[in-house]
């Protein structure tokens, strides 16, 4: 394993307990940083440590305590800082409720939902600003200072760096999955550039997320947003055409999908639905799973389906849960259905998804020129390029 | 005697350590006279306003709802606070949506400086 293999894999793990020991995210980021300088500096392929990641933790433990030293002797408060490091440096390193207390510190309400993800994939998943600021499409002095400014909030306010207690998990838990399935999908669906131009944001949302699942197994919910992100991700090999244009999900190559995947998925389904009122992330996580074990699109059982939407509007009833149905709807009872069912939508209409579907339904009907029109709203808002590639494909064919 | 809250509205912005240490001279002069009068009863600086967090509830026991950042509406004022000493933001928090000013209106939470972490 190399340096930036150990740091991406573990650097999370190692920062968290940094966070820990120190009681200050960006003291922890320095030491870590500090102890990256070292270890390029002296590990070669055919000398690493046996232990990568606990040579990391302990040399910036030591470069935390030689800085927290210089800084205490300035202020002439040493004795005392000294003193509260090397009690906190007794405890066991490396406990796996570090990573968790992370998450729930960057994912703290007190932080606006921005902040909150970008100091997620800085800290947790060890992104660069400028990768950051890449992915959500914003300048890197923006994002900077974006980061910057919640760490101070985290430092200034004390924000507190610990697991929530069970009482608090009902309102905290579903933030953190927020945060987890809007990094996931402006991954999975990227927002300019090709539509899979950001398939890694996609993976570290899942690689966070098993995580949250390995440290929280009694939570029903994270193991359904384990699974909707699984089922989803399978299918990201099939969602590009060769010209770069976006293929439907009923065109899609499904000898493509990721079978391992989405039998995790489906797994994960079935254990999570046998467990309490269904949650929002384990109903859309059966959809997925549904068009995932389908054999072809005529063969998906969109009655189910239905279903599903239905109880998922009845759980979170939104403009976009609302089109989604739409989309079911209009494949068990008809067209006219899926656009009775849009009649009702509002608030989407810079959302080219919005006008896409309506714009497929009024074709399937050979209301043309309603179509063409839907076609074009859809174009005048702002998407990927693989996404305006097939709406302008279908334009064409629409107006010719 | 009548009691009165002097309450100080700046411009926030990144002042140079110089331009600081101007503002707090002025402020220890101040400090010094209004001190020697007897009048000052207490007071407090507070942090920056992007430190702060806005507690909402929905009625006395309900759903506390964070916001971060400052209360910055116009038609509300303000009526009063409460210095809270508690261990973190999520005491200070839990308080603060007992007040019941979180569902009559809002109330923001705010770190005052602590100057004896300066150097």
């Amino acid at each position: 394993m190399t340096l930036d293999e150990v740091l991406r894999q573990e650097g999370g793990q190692v920062l968290a307990t940094l966070v820990r020991l120190t009681g200050d995210i960006g003291l922890a980021e320095d030491a870590l940083q500090e102890a990256v300088i070292v270890a390029h500096a002296r590990w070669t392929d055919d000398r690493m440590p046996d232990n990568p990641a606990a040579w990391l933790t302990t040399t910036a433990r030591n470069k935390a305590l030689d800085r927290i030293r210089r800084e205490a002797r300035r202020t002439g408060k040493e004795r005392e800082a000294v003193a509260l490091l090397d009690q906190q440096l007794a405890d066991e390193p490396n406990e796996p409720t570090d990573m968790l207390r992370l998450v729930f510190t960057c994912c703290h309400p007190a932080l606006s939902q921005e902040a909150q993800i970008a100091l997620a994939l800085r800290t947790l998943c060890g992104m660069t600003t400028t990768e950051i600021a890449a992915a959500f499409l914003v300048q890197d002095a923006t994002m900077g200072q974006r980061i910057s400014r919640a760490k101070k909030k985290i430092a200034t306010a004390q924000i507190p760096y610990r697991v929530p207690e069970d009482h608090e998990l009902p309102d905290r838990l579903p933030a953190a999955l927020e945060v987890l399935y809007l990094v996931f999908t402006t991954g999975h669906h990227a927002t300019e550039g090709s539509l899979d131009s950001r398939v890694d944001l996609a993976a570290e949302a899942i690689r966070l997320c098993r995580m949250l699942a390995d440290l929280m197994p009694d939570e029903a919910e994270v193991r359904g947003l384990l699974a909707l992100m699984l089922a989803s991700h399978a299918r990201r090999l099939a969602r590009v055409a060769t010209d770069g244009s976006m293929v439907l999900l009923a065109d899609q190559d499904r000898s493509l999908w990721d079978r391992v995947m989405i039998d995790e998925a489906a797994v994960l389904v079935e254990r999570s639905l046998r467990q309490r009122a269904a949650g929002e992330y384990r109903i859309q996580a059966a959809i997925a799973c549904l068009h995932g074990l389908a054999p072809s699109y005529d063969e998906t059982d969109w009655e189910q389906i239905v279903e599903l939407y239905r109880l998922l509007e009845r759980v979170k009833p939104t403009p976009v849960v609302r089109v989604n149905r739409a989309v079911a709807e209009a494949e068990v009872i008809g067209p006219e259905r899926g656009l009775e069912l849009l009649e009702g939508v509002s608030g989407l209409d810079s959302w080219h998804l919005f006008w896409s579907t309506r714009a497929d339904l009024l074709r399937r009907l050979d209301r043309t020129e309603s179509a063409a029109r839907a076609y074009q709203r859809a174009l005048e808002c702002q998407m990927n390029d693989s996404d305006r590639a097939f709406l302008e494909r279908r334009l064409a064919e629409t107006t010719s | 005697m009548p009691k009165y809250a002097a309450l100080i509205y700046s411009v926030e912005g990144d002042a140079s350590p110089e331009e600081w240490a101007a503002v707090m001279a002025e402020y220890n002069e101040f400090g010094e006279k209004a001190g020697a009068a007897g009048v000052i009863v207490g007071g407090e600086a507070l942090e920056d306003t992007h430190t702060a967090t806005t507690v909402n509830v929905d009625g006395k026991g309900g759903q506390i709802h964070t916001t971060d950042g400052p209360f910055a509406e116009t038609k509300e004022a303000l009526g009063g606070f409460y210095l809270l000493d508690c261990k973190d933001l999520d005491e200070a928090i839990h308080w603060a949506a007992q007040i019941p000013g979180a569902w009559h209106g809002r109330v923001e939470v705010r770190p005052l400086i602590d100057f004896s972490q300066d150097g």
